[in-house]
């Protein structure tokens, strides 16, 4: 075990400054950067946001499902299957039928199958439906169904998230999918989530509606921004898909701020159709089911531009816009978990996470000096050795560092020793019984590597566990720790053992003391 | 060399860790452990402000109608840290309650950290903790059945629990709060603890081979006597870390690292004084060990 052939030795070294060589990448002159490669630091350190948002699809699935009531009845009616009893509940339609066997046909038909349509991906339809007793049926989505559903909206949502935290400008956000449901975002620097809070919790779906008594599509009682009660027609003339742009304004008139939006030329129409045929009346428009303001039709408005007034506030004005301008999200989203770092904790969670790293590490360091004096030098440069070539994987990976994360290596370097000391011990016994020094150390290093492999696996596996379903800064803490494991077998098994046969192989077989 | 006669010892730490672990399933099952707001949902703030007293704050708060609310220093004079259980629309909650400290609290209010965690992550994430821990022990005991025997295996998953058990048993005697970075030292825990006993083990092994004449006591004697310089240097060494970690590391790893401490301490103790004679009362032998050979080679 003490021999070692020169291309091995240089293996061992090439890889040792290949790796601990990243670690410096880390202290490298902002302008003048060699290489783009650093160890980002973790919300918790360097302060900032992370929010789990959820996606709420209950109203989106009683739409879908409301939506199939027509081509549903149709279908029935053109095959002559007779019905009664048909009902409307939340998230399914529930019927009694005559023909249960044809209607099972038409509705399990994979070809132009209009209500009920086959999803390959997932080898299911959409839709599925289950015999309550002889003739009653109750038609549902199927669980692929409601994941397409989701997935889609989802898809959607994160679009319509990032744009809107975009165009709120923070400097790098991140925004990612977790799970069926769920939306991440990190906001590394925000102070405060309130605003963007605020403005993801918010669908923003925007609506121009007649104020009217009678209708015939009927109406909704809604409050205006006086507090005066308005019935509104549930007719939408025209909805925020058709917008192309929104920017807050000033009206000149009387400083008041408003958004001024711009229609495409589809909602142009529309618009200008409405407002020809609507003279006199007055148009409540109406933002997630509240009235924004209703203002009188004065005149027929075919440009396609607009403006919204109500009391808004400049700040409000600008939300708003950013709003519109973002597009409607397809459900609400609320946030499920919220975690805000201010940036001066991080400051003091780095500073004492470095210094009870340096301090647990001049006490590791002079420990083991005292213990195995020469051999404790070699084990304390394996160390060093150890916490660079951390450091510089860290780097390679460009993982981010948490404060636990930080524990982790603080952790490593407690235990990193262990290897060592396995090893030394093994020696020190070894001595006893051996006359040859060399021989001694030989047998040393090679009883003692099924024990140290066997020991550092169970911490490995433990840290990979961590890992798979850990969270956050957890995950952070698992990564050293689980990289920790690696160079330490490395630094150990190659460097120190290399240190070793330089010094025994020295000596000669004079006394030499572990 | 040292020369401890641990075994003669074994009957009576015994009975203290059956003790022990007794009244830690007690404590856990009764009194119940303190659930952080990453288990239990809520919302922490941690805030700094001078000339601010915690009564101060916890009136403010009792006229928002929140549910329970928690407020105590934390760490450095000036500091709070509140802990709010509440069920409504965090949407909501976060920004009124920052507005009325902000508003009522005479000096200056600096937000430094604020979580929220729902009530149906929170349930998740415990269950997450959960599975990971049983994971670790399966995976563990997978590990060292594939390695040694199985009296072995079972020896050290015991081991195991008993070191798990009494940690949280202490967390739950303190009152002391269970987040996911406590998860994490447990499963860190797992790993040292087991990591001390498969360096026992490896050395019973090898003198279950080695000396045919002795029975399992002497071996395992012999075994823990040979390795314990190494025990105790490295049970040292990650101490001295640790201890660092507690004193100098702040308040957030504050219980991530007390738990280590505990860890290590149990774990020591228990790859010596339960891991080892279960082997004993397997009757182990180096029959066992030999068997095991032929049936790998044939």
């Amino acid at each position: 075990m003490l021999n070692f052939s020169k291309i091995n030795v240089l293996i061992i070294y090439f890889l040792f400054t290949f790796i601990a060589a990243f670690a410096f990448l880390n202290f490298q002159d902002e302008n003048n950067k060699l290489m783009n490669k650093k160890i980002n630091l973790g919300l918790d350190l360097q302060g900032g946001s992370y929010l789990l948002l959820e996606i709420n699809s209950d109203s989106l699935v009683r739409e879908k499902i409301q939506s199939k009531v027509i081509p549903l009845k149709k279908l029935l009616k053109n095959n002559d299957i007779n019905y009664d009893n048909f009902k409307i509940n939340d998230n399914s339609l529930s019927l009694s039928i005559d023909n249960i066997e044809k209607f099972d046909l038409l509705f399990n038909s994979r070809k132009d199958n209009l209500i009920n349509p086959y999803i390959d991906n997932y080898r299911s339809h959409e839709l599925e439906y289950k015999k309550t007793d002889n003739k009653k049926i109750v038609i549902s989505f199927s669980k692929f169904g409601l994941l397409t559903i989701n997935n889609s909206a989802l898809k959607q949502s994160i679009e319509i998230v990032r744009r809107r935290i975009d165009d709120v400008g923070t400097k790098e956000p991140t925004i990612l999918q977790r799970g069926e449901k769920r939306i991440l975002v990190e906001l590394p620097g925000l102070k405060d989530p309130e605003r963007i809070k605020a403005l993801l919790g918010k669908t923003a779906q925007l609506n121009f509606r007649l104020v009217t008594d009678n209708n015939e599509f009927g109406t909704d009682e809604l409050i205006s921004e006086n507090g005066e009660k308005l019935n509104i027609s549930k007719r939408i003339i025209m909805s925020g898909e058709n917008l192309i742009d929104a920017q807050p304004s000033i009206q000149n008139q009387n400083n008041e701020p408003t958004v001024s939006f711009t229609l495409d030329r589809l909602g142009a129409q529309k618009f200008g159709r409405a407002t020809t045929d609507n003279v006199g009346k007055r148009l409540a428009i109406v933002l997630d089911g509240e009235i924004v303001s209703a203002p009188n039709i004065n005149e027929p408005i075919t440009s396609g531009n607009g403006m919204i007034s109500g009391n808004f506030t400049f700040q409000e004005a600008t939300d708003l816009a950013l709003l519109l301008r973002s597009g409607a999200l397809p459900t609400p989203l609320t946030v499920v978990e919220e975690r805000t770092v201010g940036p001066d904790l991080g400051e003091d969670s780095i500073k004492s996470g470095i210094t009870s790293l340096i301090v647990g590490f001049i006490l590791v360091i002079l420990f083991m000096l005292y213990k195995y004096k020469l051999f404790g030098l070699i084990a304390n440069t394996a160390l060093i050795a150890n916490l660079l070539m951390l450091i510089g994987v860290l780097t390679i990976l460009e993982a981010t560092l948490t404060l636990p994360g930080i524990a982790g290596i603080i952790l490593t370097v407690g235990m990193a020793v262990d290897a060592n000391v396995l090893i030394f011990e093994r020696i020190r016994e070894e001595l006893k019984t051996e006359k040859s020094i060399i021989h001694a150390f030989d047998t040393g290093y090679t009883r003692a590597k099924i024990t140290v492999l066997d020991a550092n696996i169970t911490t490995l596996i433990a840290a990979i566990i961590l890992f798979a379903f850990g969270s956050g800064p957890v995950k952070g803490f698992a990564i050293t720790l689980g990289i920790g494991i690696i160079t330490t077998l490395f630094t150990a098994y190659f460097l120190a053992r290399h240190l070793t046969s330089l010094v025994v192989l020295n000596t000669k077989n004079k006394e030499i003391k572990i | 060399m040292i020369n401890i006669n641990f075994s003669s010892k074994f009957k009576h730490a015994n009975i203290i860790s059956i003790t022990l672990f007794l009244i830690s399933i007690i404590l856990i099952g009764f009194k119940g452990l303190n659930y952080g707001i990453d288990f239990k949902g809520g919302t922490l703030i941690e805030l700094r402000s001078n000339n601010t007293e915690s009564s101060l704050i916890r009136d403010i708060l009792k006229n928002m109608d929140l549910g329970d609310v928690n407020v105590k220093k934390f760490g450095k004079e000036g500091d709070f840290l509140i802990k709010v259980e509440q069920k409504g629309d965090n949407n909501k909650l976060i920004p009124e309650i920052k507005k009325n400290l902000s508003d009522k609290l005479n000096s200056d209010v600096n937000f430094r950290r604020v979580e929220n965690v729902g009530p149906k992550v929170s349930a998740e994430l415990l269950q997450s903790g959960i599975i990971a821990i049983s994971l670790s022990l399966a995976a563990m005991l997978f590990y060292i059945w594939v390695r040694f025997e199985w009296q072995f295996s079972i020896g050290s998953i015991i081991a195991l629990f008993h070191d798990v058990m009494i940690t949280l048993g202490i967390f739950s005697l303190l009152s002391l709060e269970i987040n996911l970075s406590i998860i994490a030292a447990v499963l860190t825990i797992v790993g040292y603890s087991m990591n001390d006993t498969v360096v026992i083990y490896d050395r019973i092994r090898e003198n279950l081979g080695k000396f045919h004449k002795l029975d399992i006591s002497d071996i395992a004697n012999l075994s823990i006597n040979e390795t314990l310089a190494r025990t105790i240097i490295t049970s040292i060494t990650t101490l001295l870390a640790l201890l660092s970690i507690f004193i100098l590391g702040g308040e957030i790893l504050r219980g991530f690292s007390f738990a280590m401490i505990l860890g290590v301490l149990i774990g020591t103790y228990s790859s010596i004084f339960v891991a080892s004679p279960i082997l004993k009362y397997f009757k182990v032998s180096y029959k066992t060990i030999e068997k095991e050979e032929e049936k790998i080679v044939p």
